[in-house]
């Protein structure tokens, strides 16, 4: 394959998951001439076999990350398990997301001034809110107008939601007797067929992967990018960004290709879109004369702030079959404490609908088989329930993505390093949402519990932070538009924008970042 | 329990073989002539079977023969699932050649250490063959040592092909386990559906 950088390319954007997917489509549609670069493959072929790497042991990975180009420090309090919260490849990360599509609240865009914690978003609610509604439509986003405690919004969702799991019933009689208000949760997944995608047709892998393509992928996107003009190099790992003398303008984008061969794309405009971790990585690693802390990093803050939701989770046994493990997603979620303000950290409560072992996953681990196994299954399947819960964590300075010299990757490159613990406010506020959880199973009368609380939490694989926007150019990276202070053609998308992060799955907002972020590109390119 | 052929077919559509590669009518009695079966004149087993990639009926009666082991009592109709499952699984070439291999390995351990062949000892004793290779406490691994080998391309395949239909995942109270692609209705029910009024599925590949 051709992996030769374009002729006079407009954009060149870094990384084709949905910040890059979204943008490029925007734009090439729009008539520009658009280049992506992609670190990883195209998972081209039937989705089965990535099905199949999931659930039997010993075919490894069905996304192919953790070696020698993905090697990464974790040096903070608490290890940061890199490799398993991203994937590099055309769709990025949305190949094995689990597809949960919401909208931060209006609260999220002014924690500072409302509460005094975290930093304010340049921008509100409503200067994103049409950018929402242009996200769920290009997502085909399942949802109902059922949430009481969601921000205002104007429009019904593309496709109906998906109805209530039987173990959701089973969660509604607890709720309602607690006053704990249960709701339906957007889905970035097909009730029905929208955009030449099926509908759900019940695999149950969503995550790691939908072999059926009901939930979406940023897949999606790029192709439609290709098809209005757009050219997507796979495997092409940039490495460098190279700037012009006066140091004003980003000029090319240095990439290797697996051959060896190192190109340069030259653009008008470039967009970073390869996510919190290496969105920082390769400012860092762009360092120069004029830029000695990395491209647009004259505030430093390039790196700082990393932040992620963190999981808060309890489940137990119940005397009654609860039907688990049909489906992958969820169907119900409670909203109704993440406004509160003692502690301020966002929390949303999840009720989910794969609790327990799923009996083929554990047919495969068993050291028997027969009747054996059987008397095993009937005991490990069909009686299980479980709440989840997303805790926001504020950002920190000390949290941060860097690198480390020491260690370098096969093309000789220093890997990130994460810098991350978990702070006291968001271990209060993990204790809250297990509080809360802990109503609700003991209204249940669930046995043999167990509890992911600030002891076991760990991280939902949101990178966000890195590379914040603001006004002020001492404090920030980006502008309100996603605009690198320092570089007039240097854009960039994604989550590591955000300032804070709410406690709501991150990917909607990166969408609508996104297409907000086209649109201003757009019209620099006259 | 009865396991069907259409209960093969629906786990081997969930894997991605479907329409021409696996049919209903492929599975008329073989033949010697139509399989390649067993024996040589040099008395090698295990050949490459015939023109349409059936794997040697050695092969089958050797996998059909650990599925009744490995699956519980109650299942019937095991030898038309399994034969159903292997012939299909074998189309696919990344698959073919080690399952072929695990399977012939195994007989030739039977036949070493028990006279006879894999197929031919009695139950209790093809169970204990299993285990006395390790293979119960074998990580399944494609290319690992033998008894890796045979707990990936024999007990895991079979366990998947069980656990994974409707049928046998009836078995354990989910209709429509994990891998199958049983619908979008199941998980809203509070009790699993009649089989004998429901479409199991299998041959949607979404």
């Amino acid at each position: 394959m051709d992996r030769s950088s374009v002729a006079d390319a407009d954009v060149c954007i870094v990384g084709a998951g949905p910040a890059g997917g979204l943008v490029a489509h925007r734009l090439a549609e729009s008539g520009a001439t658009v280049v992506v670069l992609e670190a990883g493959p195209r998972f081209d072929g039937d989705r089965r076999e990535q099905l199949e790497q999931h659930v039997r042991p010993g075919l490894g990975g069905p996304w192919e990350m953790g070696g020698p180009r993905d090697a990464f420090s974790s040096t903070g309090e608490s290890f940061y398990p890199l490799n398993a919260a991203r994937v590099k490849g055309v769709g990025g990360s949305t190949l094995h997301w689990q597809g949960m599509v919401m909208r931060l609240h209006e609260r999220d865009f002014e924690l500072d001034a409302r509460h005094g914690v975290g930093a304010d978003w340049p921008i509100g609610y409503d200067d994103l809110r049409p950018y929402y509604a242009a996200a769920e439509r290009e997502f085909g986003v399942a949802g109902a107008a059922d949430n009481p405690y969601a921000p205002p919004r104007d429009e019904p969702y593309p496709l109906p939601a998906f109805r209530p799991s039987h173990s959701d019933s089973i969660f509604a009689e607890a709720c309602e007797r607690l006053g704990i208000d249960m709701h339906s949760v957007g889905n970035a997944r097909n009730s029905e067929p929208y955009d030449d995608r099926s509908p759900c047709v019940g695999y149950g892998t969503c995550k790691p992967v939908c072999p059926s393509g009901a939930k979406y992928t940023a897949e999606s996107h790029v192709e439609k990018a290709e098809a209005a003009g757009a050219r997507v190099i796979d495997r092409a790992r940039v490495r460098r960004l190279e700037h012009d003398e006066a140091g004003e303008r980003v000029v090319a984008a240095a990439y290797t290709t697996p051959d060896g061969e190192t190109h340069r794309q030259e653009a008008t405009q470039f967009v970073l879109a390869c996510g919190g971790v290496e969105n920082v990585r390769l400012l860092l690693l762009s360092d120069s004369d004029r830029y000695p802390d990395g491209l647009a990093n004259s505030s430093g803050a390039v790196g700082r702030y990393f932040m992620d939701h963190l999981f808060a989770g309890m489940g137990g046994r119940l005397d009654r079959p609860t039907r688990q493990n049909h489906v992958g997603f969820n169907t119900s979620e409670c909203h109704q404490f993440y406004d509160d303000a003692d502690p301020v950290n966002g929390l949303k409560l999840e009720f989910l609908n794969y609790a327990g072992p799923s009996p083929v996953i554990d047919a495969l681990h068993a050291d028997t088989w027969g009747d054996d196994l059987l008397d095993q299954l009937d005991e490990s399947y069909g009686t299980h329930v479980s709440m989840g819960a997303l805790v926001e964590q504020l950002p920190r300075e000390d949290n941060y993505v860097g690198l480390d010299r020491e260690t370098t990757d096969d093309l000789g490159d220093p890997v990130p390093e994460i810098h991350w613990s978990v702070d006291e406010q968001t271990e209060a506020a993990l204790s809250r949402a297990n509080e809360i959880q802990a109503r609700v199973l003991d209204d249940l009368g669930v046995e043999d519990r167990w509890t992911v609380g600030p002891d076991e939490t760990g991280p939902a694989y949101h990178h966000m932070g890195t590379t914040r926007m603001g006004d002020d150019p001492e404090s920030s990276v980006v502008d309100a538009e996603c605009r690198a202070h320092d570089l007039d053609n240097l854009w960039i998308s994604g989550s590591s924008v955000f300032p804070t992060g709410g406690a709501m799955n991150p990917t909607l907002t990166i969408a609508a970042l996104s297409l907000r972020l086209a649109e201003s590109l757009r019209a620099t390119l006259g | 329990m009865r396991l069907t052929r259409r209960d093969a077919l629906a786990v081997l559509a969930g894997l991605g073989v479907t329409g021409g590669a696996v049919s209903l009518t492929q599975f008329d009695p073989p033949t010697a002539e139509s399989t390649g079966e067993g024996r040589g004149s040099d008395g090698e087993r295990g050949g490459d079977g015939d023109a349409d990639d059936t794997p040697p009926t050695a092969v089958r009666e050797t996998m059909v023969a650990a599925g009744e082991v490995v699956y519980p009592s109650a299942a019937e109709g095991v030898s038309e699932f399994v034969e159903t499952y292997v012939v299909g699984r074998t189309r696919d070439d990344s698959r073919r050649a080690a399952m072929v291999d695990a399977a012939t390995e195994l007989d030739d351990v039977a036949r070493d250490w028990e006279g006879a062949a894999f197929a031919d000892l009695p139950a209790d004793d093809r169970d204990r063959l299993l285990r006395e290779l390790g293979v119960d406490a074998a990580d399944p691994v494609p290319d690992g040592t033998l008894s890796e080998r045979l707990r990936f391309h024999v007990v895991n395949e079979l366990l998947y092909a069980f656990y994974a239909s409707p049928t046998g995942g009836r078995l354990v109270g989910i209709e429509n386990p994990i891998g199958h692609p049983g619908g979008a209705e199941s998980y809203r029910r509070a009790t699993m559906d009649d089989p004998e009024t429901t479409d199991s599925g299998g041959e949607g590949d979404g």
